[in-house]
């Protein structure tokens, strides 16, 4: 290990399974589950909650050598053109800013990824665990871009958000980052503490579609 | 049948679906495709409001948006009522209940009338300005009649119902009006490629062609409308919006849309629908398709019911099949008003005469007239309407080419209608929103648009081309302006056929002139809703208002719900003859958003009730709620504010929570602090430039405090900072202050200091943070862990990593309270499982959780300051007696260290923090209140520096407040005064701040 | 509501994604202690209000929370162009060139 790095604290923060923790989602208290059984088929947005995953952020000058490290370590093309992602298996690296990125992965593999990068990671750059802080929230439907139009100001249209495109924008009152994931699917990535206000909402600006809550 | 004004047909009503309405009380019927405004003329209805000022008994005018004096209250229940509609934009359905917003006790018998009978002249323009502003006291007792008697309807108390929604959109081109302009523009832009949006405040689109009898390409001209709003519709790149009103156009092509989803259907929208939209849309291209109103002329009398625009007699005759009264009388200036006449006439009801204030007139539509056996008078006007609540008849006479005085004998006939046209105005409201100042065009005699540097086109009539071939191919050629512009390639949409008619020159007449002078005459209305006269005008101007915007608000024209559609021009033209200018020299008045009034529930959107502001929650919320915590407000987040107990008082809760953490364990969520992740080689420098203290020897495992300060030297932030590493801090920051902080660390760092190489991320929301604070907060937390948590091991100030009830875990010593404490971070979403098994092991020490007002009074016990309320952007940390976290030996210039050194800033006598012990310990300051030194001073007393917290503390017995006094560091012992508005002066005696352990030895353990 | 051009996200997003942060181009004195109060004074509160062309700082701060600057004229509210943090501007008003 070299100096730089052991000067960075990494920290294994989920629990063993021997511990008997419970792990809870920022929407946890709403109970999905049990909403899910009154799904209706005929929905015009499907919403589903995908809690407990690991969440990092990686800050890198795009210029540093240390991009292709990066690369090498997450096995994937790190998105360096603005705007875009790119997704293999559980693994999703969105674009943020020019020396930024969001990674989202299994919580259980997050200390993992940290190691290797604390590891091979020489230079400027770093990683930061937001596990806790943040939530994704899955829409897809085919009025999901409606919902959407009332809840952000970006341009949702074909033309301008293809499949893959990643924006920080505002969301109601708040914030989030979407992406497109399919045709009419979406993500938002959701702060952790803004996830009630944002789901309240959601449920309002889906009214006149009929919402559906997928587990 | 009692819709005695009904056609047997004709019009585009649906006979077949009558509809039944109340009005004022009276039920009424009316038809599918009806207006309210149809409605009402086709049962014969006249009054339809009392005016503004004199409460003159008015009818309707117009057919459109413009209309003045038909405006109405409606709803058939109280949750639903919804003032100043416009009864000539509101479709009618079953059921409708409306009444006239204005009369006082009723439209029919107003007591208000009395005042405007009683003579104009008692109320001239700036009337109320100037009889009720004295004696000024009185003028809110003056302003509850005025309001009540002149009113523009009510709303209701009762939350509205009804579900309003918002949604931004996009567009290539945004169209404005489905009239021929717009209509040919959208299908041109859809042609080629555009993402369009359509919008038209109608039900239907086709605008003037609706109520026109031509035809185009041989065809009548609704099935052009039809065909194309079919392909329109067809495309999915065609937004249409029918029922749409575009009211604000704002910076970078950004406008805003009203759409009224089911208005048209009932009162209430059916469940789980939007009664209203507000669409905020971004295009890339605007065409203003708004179309023009037409200007009534100016004459004596010509308010009395029975008297409209002339274009509005032929729209009711031909969309909706009602004739508005049995003998007209129309007056124009140009061809186009004839039309009017020939629709009566065409309606088998008595056209009395054509006034044609021309001398002598020629060509078709004068042909046609006397074709049709009508009586044409030329070179004359309609000087004066007699009647009170219907035209009863009209006097007629002879004027100068110029318009400008009678020149002859008065002939008085019988009329029950008076129609009058003084030409068009483009509609152009829109256009000036964002400032650009319309310019007038001596051709057309009206204004058009000015210049702009958005991207917006304007055709058709709002572009001063009234023909519909004309406007159909202004449209087009609009739509390929922009579509070039976008870099697309224009496809070719063919203008239709149409029957030209040549048009004989029409006069320029904006005032009719009366035998007498204008002051004298009987009163020339130019705006209706404002009862602004052409004499009221010319009182301003004499009274030495020369600024058309003066003129404006001293006569009041162009206020109200309809922003002067109809009289504005009128009144500029006036106006600028009262000035002896033209009227390009005297100019407008600004148009400002929004063309008609929107609804407080479209504005709202969704924004209300729990979506009103996002509220922010803990991972631990939810136990809060379910142990019945009370919830204070911090920015966004809600906290708990205090857990009170069945039957207790806040006071006797606090007492209780202060006494359980000093005497054993309480526990506090902090998670709401700001955490700021700081990687990188420099940010330990970085650290010393922000903060006010020494950073460079902070060892990891270690703490420090500090304080951030403002480039003015003020302190703006405070909070403890982690070395987590070498390279690695985090830090804390307020709650209301995490974002502005986060923003701080950025904006120094992308500008004055890029080469530093250190990265911030906010990691607020992934920890859950629980401070554990008492003497028995060490036997509770080593209950749960496996770490050694001796003072020897984990001493004061010291952080480690740990696993708390299975979790792992960062812990601080870090204190807030004074007491020996642990703040426990976990990944947040192993929060509430800590937090349940802390209470779990704490039940013993009667663990006792606590919020953020016992958490003030603890903190307060020991005098550490508050950021934001113990200071407020004009205190530096000497003023609060923290110099010892001022590190003026750092070799960088930190942020605030000049600042602090200004003149100003050491100068003696500044305010400064000090403790403050009330003589009688009972006593509790109230927060805010003014010090002075000498309570018998006269007043105003020289005021000394404020309360800036204080408590009653249940741990010492007295009461303890920590305030601002001048020069207080150096005044220790002494009194200062604090006299209160219920004549009580409270005397407190300047002391240290920390009431409790100033050595620490609680905390330091 | 303006619509910016974020020159870092490469595509314009709506004003209410961003912050502004005031005059552009005012740099940190590298020796405060140097400066008399009145040139410090100068440095912290004095700003431009001008009638026409303005350089200004903005933040993208709902989107990728980077800093750059906007020329725009304040009576028209064109934004005439937008550069990054340490950048130039390309349209200056003539009273301002050198």
């Amino acid at each position: 290990m070299s100096e730089t790095n052991s000067a960075v604290a990494i920290m294994n923060q989920v629990p063993g399974s021997d511990a008997d923790v419970r792990g809870e989602s920022p929407l946890h208290h709403v109970g999905l589950a049990d909403i899910t059984d009154q799904s209706n088929g005929d929905a015009g947005v499907v919403f589903s909650e995908a809690g407990l995953l690991g969440h990092l952020t990686l800050r890198c000058e795009p210029s540093s050598p240390l991009i292709a490290v990066a690369q090498t370590i997450l096995g994937i093309a790190l998105p360096l053109t603005p705007l875009t992602s790119v997704e293999q298996g559980d693994l999703v690296v969105r674009w943020i800013a020019p020396d930024e990125w969001l990674i989202s992965l299994p919580n259980d593999q997050v200390f993992d990824l940290e190691t290797r990068f604390r590891a091979e990671m020489n230079g400027h750059h770093s990683l930061v665990n937001g596990s806790g802080g943040m939530t994704v929230y899955k829409l897809r439907g085919r009025h999901v871009v409606d919902m959407l139009k009332k809840s952000t100001p970006v341009d949702l249209h074909d033309s301008e958000f293809p499949v893959g495109k990643v924006v920080s924008t505002v969301f109601a009152k708040s914030g989030a980052v979407i992406r497109r994931t399919g045709e009419s699917e979406f993500e938002l990535v959701v702060r952790r503490s803004f996830a009630d206000y944002i789901w309240l909402w959601i449920q309002d600006a889906s009214q006149e579609y009929g919402l559906a809550v997928a587990s | 049948m009692s819709q005695k004004n009904r056609l047997q047909s004709g019009g585009r009503i649906n006979r077949d679906q009558p509809m039944s309405f109340v009005y004022n009380g009276k039920n009424l019927q009316g038809f599918e495709g009806d207006t309210l405004a149809s409605a009402l003329l086709a049962n014969g209805i006249d009054v339809v409001g009392r005016s503004f000022k004199y409460s003159r008994p008015r009818g309707i005018m117009a057919a459109g948006a413009e209309e003045p004096n038909a405006i109405m209250q409606l709803g058939s229940t109280e949750a639903t009522q919804v003032p100043n509609v416009r009864a000539t934009q509101q479709e009618l359905f079953d059921g409708l209940v409306s009444g006239a917003v204005n009369g006082w006790p009723s439209v029919d018998t107003d007591l208000m009338s009395y005042v405007g009978k009683v003579g104009g002249k008692i109320m001239p323009p700036g009337f109320y300005y100037k009889t009720f502003m004295f004696p000024q006291n009185m003028w809110e007792t003056y302003e509850k009649f005025i309001r009540k008697a002149a009113g523009l309807g009510r709303t209701s108390y009762e939350t509205d119902p009804d579900l309003y929604d918002k949604v931004n959109q996009h567009c290539d081109v945004l169209v404005v009006g489905a009239g021929p302009a717009g209509l040919a523009a959208a299908l041109t832009a859809a042609r080629s490629g555009a993402r369009v949006i359509l919008a038209d405040e109608q039900s239907e689109f086709g605008g003037s062609l609706l109520s026109s009898k031509e035809t185009l390409d041989g065809a009548p001209a609704d099935a052009w409308v039809s065909s194309t709003v079919d392909e329109l519709g067809a495309n999915k790149d065609v937004v249409l919006l029918p029922r749409s009103t575009v009211n604000g156009y704002h910076d970078h092509n950004f406008l805003t849309i009203h759409e009224r989803c089911t208005d048209h259907i009932a009162d209430k929208a059916p469940t789980g629908k939007a009664r209203q939209r507000l669409h905020r849309v971004r295009a890339k291209w605007v065409v203003l398709a708004t179309g023009a109103h037409e200007r009534p002329l100016v004459f004596g009398n010509n308010d009395v019911p029975g008297c409209m625009v002339a274009n509005a007699v032929s729209t009711y005759i031909n969309r909706y099949g009602v004739v508005p009264g049995n003998e007209l009388v129309l007056m124009t200036t140009n061809d186009g008003g004839y039309q009017a006449a020939f629709d009566w006439h065409e309606a088998g009801r008595k056209v009395i005469a054509i006034v044609d204030t021309r001398q002598s007139p020629k060509g078709a539509c004068v042909a046609k007239a006397m074709d049709l056996g009508i009586n044409v008078i030329t070179g004359s006007a309609v000087i004066d309407v007699a009647g009170a609540k219907r035209v009863t008849g009209v006097s007629v006479a002879p004027i100068s080419a110029d318009g400008d005085m009678v020149t002859g004998s008065v002939t008085k006939l019988g009329a029950d209608t008076v129609a009058s046209s003084g030409g068009w105005s483009p509609v152009i409201h829109l256009a000036g929103h964002c400032g650009s100042r319309p310019v007038w065009n001596e051709e057309i005699l009206g204004f058009l648009a000015g210049p702009t540097v958005e991207k917006r086109l304007t055709a058709g009539a709002a572009n001063g081309e009234y023909t519909t071939a004309g406007a159909i191919a202004q449209g087009i050629e609009a739509a390929k302006t922009a579509i070039d512009a976008l870099g697309k390639s224009a496809v070719d949409v063919v203008v239709p056929a149409t029957e030209a008619i040549a048009q004989y020159p029409a006069m320029t007449l904006f005032h009719v002139p009366h035998v007498k002078r204008t002051a004298l005459a009987p009163k020339q209305f130019v705006d209706y809703q404002n009862d602004v006269t052409a004499a009221g005008i010319e009182l301003s101007c004499r009274e030495g208002f020369e600024s058309i915007e003066h003129v404006k608000r001293y006569t009041a024209m162009g206020f109200g719900t309809d922003q002067g559609k109809l009289g504005n021009i009128n009144g500029m033209a006036i106006t600028a003859k009262a000035l002896g200018k033209t009227i390009p020299e005297t100019g407008t008045t600004m148009f400002r958003p929004n063309y008609t009034p929107v609804t407080f529930g479209a504005i709202v959107g969704r924004d209300r009730g729990e979506l009103f502001d996002p509220e922010r929650f803990t991972a631990m919320h939810s136990w809060h709620v379910a142990n019945g915590a009370k919830f204070e407000d911090v920015g966004q987040w809600k906290r708990p504010w205090y857990f009170p107990k069945a039957g207790e008082t806040m006071q006797q809760s606090l007492d209780r929570e202060c006494l359980a953490t000093r005497e054993s364990v309480g526990i506090l969520d902090a998670s709401t602090l700001g955490k700021i992740d700081i990687q990188g080689k420099d940010a330990r420098e970085f650290l010393g430039r922000v903060y006010t203290n020494a950073w460079a020897k902070l060892a990891v495992g270690r703490c420090r405090y500090g304080l951030m300060c403002g480039e003015d030297g003020m302190v703006f932030d405070d909070g403890v900072t982690a070395c987590l590493g070498d390279n690695h801090f985090i830090m804390t920051t307020t709650t209301g202050g995490a974002a502005r902080v986060y923003e701080w660390l950025e904006l120094y760092h992308q500008t004055e200091w890029p080469e530093l190489e250190v990265y911030f991320n906010t990691v607020t929301d992934h920890w859950a943070t629980m401070t554990i604070s008492g003497p028995n907060s060490r036997k509770l937390i080593a209950e749960l862990t496996d770490y050694d948590v001796s003072a020897e091991n984990f001493g004061y100030m010291d952080w480690r990593e740990m696993t708390v009830a299975g979790v792992p875990a960062r812990v601080f010593r870090i204190s807030f309270t004074g007491e020996m404490s642990f703040e426990i971070n976990v990944q947040a979403n192993f929060g509430l499982h800590v937090w349940e098994k802390l209470f779990e092991a704490g039940e013993k020490y009667n663990l006792t959780p606590y919020g953020t007002e016992t958490m003030h009074i603890l903190r307060a016990e020991k005098g550490f300051i508050i950021a934001g309320q113990d200071t407020d952007g004009s205190v530096h940390p000497y003023d609060l007696g923290m110099g010892w976290a001022v590190s003026q030996q750092k070799p960088f210039s930190f942020i605030g260290k000049r600042g602090m050194a200004r003149e100003d800033c050491v100068r003696e006598n500044r305010k400064q923090l000090v403790g403050l012990k009330t003589t009688d310990p009972n006593v509790v300051l109230p927060e805010g209140a003014q010090g002075v030194f000498d309570p018998k001073a006269p007043i105003p007393m020289p005021m000394v520096g404020h309360v800036t917290s204080s408590y009653w503390s249940a741990n010492l017995g007295h009461s303890i407040a920590m305030g601002l006094v001048k020069g207080g560091l150096d005044r220790m012992g002494e009194k200062v005064y604090y006299p209160l508005a219920d004549g009580r002066v409270i005397e407190a005696e300047i002391c240290s701040p920390v009431f409790l352990d100033p050595a620490g030895e609680r905390q330091n353990v | 509501m303006f619509h910016i051009y974020c020159p870092h996200c490469c595509e314009h997003r709506e004003e209410e994604e961003f912050h502004v942060k005031g005059q552009a181009h005012i740099a940190r004195p590298v020796d405060p202690e140097a400066l008399s109060d009145e040139e410090w004074g100068n440095y912290l509160y004095f700003r431009k209000n001008p009638r026409g062309l303005h350089h200004e700082l903005w933040v993208h701060n709902a989107g990728c929370r980077k800093f750059f600057n906007v020329t725009r004229d304040t009576v028209t509210y064109e934004i005439k162009e937008v550069y990054k943090v340490g950048e130039q501007p390309s349209v200056v008003s003539p009273a301002d060139k050198v």
